[in-house]
């Protein structure tokens, strides 16, 4: 958006430029021949280039009140909230889950008890991928990247002894994402709590699966579908709780760059809503409810400016595009993830650092919720102590690096408001040519997404193998005896055969002629329009295991398998 | 002229995050030889199915989900019941210290963890495949 006039964040008076040509030709080309520049691209992580220095003719065209603006108003450029952190901190919310559900419950009750305020599960790969433990795709990964859950059985032991109606959580779950929904609503409603009490996230992002994590089970089609379901569902049935969060984190890590993920996931969000409006739902009734998801790289201010665009572009889109009235469906509210994919093997403790600077670059854009990653998590899933020295970091940038004092703390940098605005129209020229590839799941079938990512990870690995970019311990900085860990956390291969005597047992001692009917209307759903969840939640109900809900959807929907892209 | 190294790039298991195996298959055809890809989700037999039918010298495994302890023997076992001697074995992903010994007595010629070069897996791939 072009501003007729121009008025400059602090200060673009022709004054201030003819100073900045004075000092470039006095001061600072004299000094350059005496040090020249060291002969390193200066780029950002993602390989943007940035300038040796930025002055006020950087934000000429930046108009503050238009697009910067005010914190807690529209276009929330500076944040959601109009006090943000002197108010509320973020919630702190460490990634858990292992093994067992019994293990896992254990972790999750010592994070609780060490200050961490929320939950987040990770289920393992059968879960994710829809198969019951016992299935024989499942060999080797029970319990291996996360909890297993077969049932609402698995479910209750999870949570037992943590009181739902006081805990927010959130699930890592996709294509699965509304029988692990429905599952922990029956698991609340055993302790007796209201399911409209309940607080909390599913991830249910199917789109960023076909992008880069490629956990789907289903073709994107239905998977759109159920997606649409969970919406309406969660309006009317748990209005507190988040229906998904769109995810950049992934984005990034299978390799994309800062404005892939940004213009990636908000175009995500976009195909969302536009498929919630076809399905004859109301903007207002649903989009307040979406959240967001993104990665915390290396590089801070990067980092910063893509969290500034990313709330200002989408409060543009719901509000111009979309036309929402409601000013909380203007929110782009967002949980950070640091990312997992800068961490290194080699000196491991070096991790520690990386993690607090994504931290708190996660913080200076205004994150909602934080997961630090543990020193250990290139690895292995991290141990007790890894995990605790995570929390720590947040702890420490809460409470002793005083970033938290003020709103936006960043805003006014010509360098941050620059970045802004070169993010931000760069994520406009991604939507344009997504918008003429006739949207995200259009695109996703051609293969686009996928190999920009593709290219923009092979070029960052071959950036770091020309030494462009400086890995501490990896490619400089290395010693040849490495400080190893003392020790990683190691799951047990007997957990496979537990989980799977578990799943079997429970097979044979519920009501058999119940679960088939269940299952059949799952099924019968499937064919016709009806809203997926509720029959999903009676199957649930009844103890029918994940893998026989999916495979029950599966007989409609078939399997999906990606076009090759290497 | 001499003929070109060829590689399977296999990702066993369940877990999508393909970013290192799309990545090899890109360094190792930049150094001249030929990759194939075998896409996500593929079993043990299917992986040893196409490395027959691809007549490779390499086949190269691609974990992180921790599946290597069920993955990797059964591999093993199946490229010794084709006879497929002359294949080398290794593999890339997040191995636990404590598995790789064993792995390495299974036959797994090379281990990549996080943090190796593509270079390092280039020049080990070109000195351990048998060329006649």
């Amino acid at each position: 958006m072009k501003n007729e006039k121009n008025t400059a964040v602090i200060n673009e008076s022709d004054e201030t430029t003819v100073e900045q040509k004075r000092w470039e030709k006095e001061t600072h080309d004299p000094s350059l021949k005496k040090m020249p520049e060291r002969k390193i691209p200066f780029t950002t992580v993602s390989g943007m280039s940035i300038k040796n220095l930025y002055a006020p003719a950087d934000v000429q065209g930046i108009d503050f009140n238009k697009e910067i603006g005010w914190p807690g108003e529209y276009p929330y450029t500076r944040g959601i909230h109009p006090t943000m952190y002197r108010s509320k901190l973020w919630t702190m919310r460490q990634f858990t889950g292992f093994g067992t559900a019994a293990q896992t419950n254990e972790r999750l009750r010592y994070l609780v008890s060490s200050g961490g305020t929320g939950l987040s599960i990770a289920f393992h790969l059968p879960t994710l991928m829809g198969h019951d433990s016992d299935h024989p795709n499942s060999r080797g990964e029970v319990g291996k990247c996360g909890v297993a859950i077969d049932s609402l059985q698995d479910m209750e032991t999870l949570f037992s002894g943590i009181p739902l109606d006081h805990v927010t959580t959130s699930m890592t779950t996709n294509a699965p994402a509304t029988i692990l929904l429905s599952m922990y609503r029956a698991a609340a409603e055993k302790q007796g709590c209201n399911a409209q009490s309940l607080s909390g996230t599913i991830q249910n992002d199917i789109l960023k699966e076909y992008l880069a994590q490629k956990t789907y089970i289903y073709p994107p089609r239905p998977s759109m579908r159920l997606i649409v379901d969970t919406f309406s569902y969660c309006a009317k049935e748990l209005h507190r709780w988040n229906s998904i969060s769109i995810s950049g984190y992934h984005i990034r890590e299978a390799g994309s760059t800062a404005v892939q993920e940004l213009a990636f996931t908000l175009y995500d969000g976009i195909e969302y809503v536009r498929w919630a409006l076809e399905a004859g739902l109301e903007i207002d009734e649903f989009a307040p409810r979406l959240s967001f998801f993104f990665n915390a790289h290396n590089d801070l201010f990067e980092e910063v400016a893509k969290y500034r665009a990313a709330r200002k572009i989408w409060a543009r889109v719901m509000k111009e595009r979309f036309k929402a009235k409601n000013a909380r469906s203007w929110l782009l509210r967002f949980h950070t993830q640091t990312a997992g994919c800068s961490l290194t093997a080699q000196q491991p403790y070096n991790n520690v650092v990386r993690v607090a600077i994504q931290a708190l670059a996660a913080v200076l854009g205004g994150t909602q919720s934080l997961h630090t990653n543990s020193l250990d998590e290139t690895l292995a899933l991290p141990t007790e102590e890894a995990v605790t020295i995570a929390l720590r970091t947040q702890q420490i940038i809460a409470h002793e690096s005083g970033v938290t004092n003020t709103v936006d703390p960043l805003a006014g940098s010509y360098f941050v408001e620059r970045l802004t605005k070169d993010m931000e129209d760069a994520t406009y020229a991604y939507f344009d040519k997504l918008d003429s590839m006739g949207g995200m799941v259009a695109a996703i079938e051609r293969g686009y997404p996928q190999k920009e990512i593709a290219d923009a990870s092979y070029e960052y690995a071959r950036a770091c193998e020309r030494n462009e970019k400086i890995i501490v311990g990896v490619n400089q900085f290395y010693t040849d005896d490495d400080p190893k860990l003392l020790e990683t956390l190691y799951i047990d291969e007997n957990i496979e055969k537990e989980q799977i005597e578990r799943v079997q047992a429970l097979k044979k001692s519920r009501d058999q002629d119940e679960v088939s009917r269940t299952l059949d209307r799952v099924r019968e759903a499937a064919r016709g329009t009806a809203n997926m969840m509720y029959p999903i939640y009676d199957a649930v109900r009844a103890y029918a295991t994940l893998g026989e809900i999916c495979d029950a959807m599966r007989d409609v929907f078939g399997e999906y398998t990606e076009p090759e892209i290497v | 002229m001499k003929k070109k190294i060829r590689v399977l790039v296999a990702k066993p298991g369940l877990d999508g995050h393909d970013r290192g195996a799309k990545v090899i298959v890109r360094a190792l055809r930049d150094a001249g030889m030929e990759a194939i890809y075998t896409g996500l989700r593929q079993t043990p037999e299917q992986i040893v199915q196409a490395a027959l039918q691809e007549d490779v010298d390499a086949i190269g495994v691609s974990i992180l989900s921790g599946a290597h302890n069920y993955v990797m023997p059964r591999i093993m076992e199946l490229v010794q019941k084709n006879q497929m001697d002359d294949v080398m074995v290794f593999m890339g992903g997040i191995v636990p210290d404590q598995d790789i010994a064993e792995l390495k007595k299974i036959g797994v010629k090379g281990i990549f963890l996080p943090g190796s070069s593509l270079d390092e897996i280039v020049n080990f791939v070109k000195e351990n495949v048998r060329q006649d």
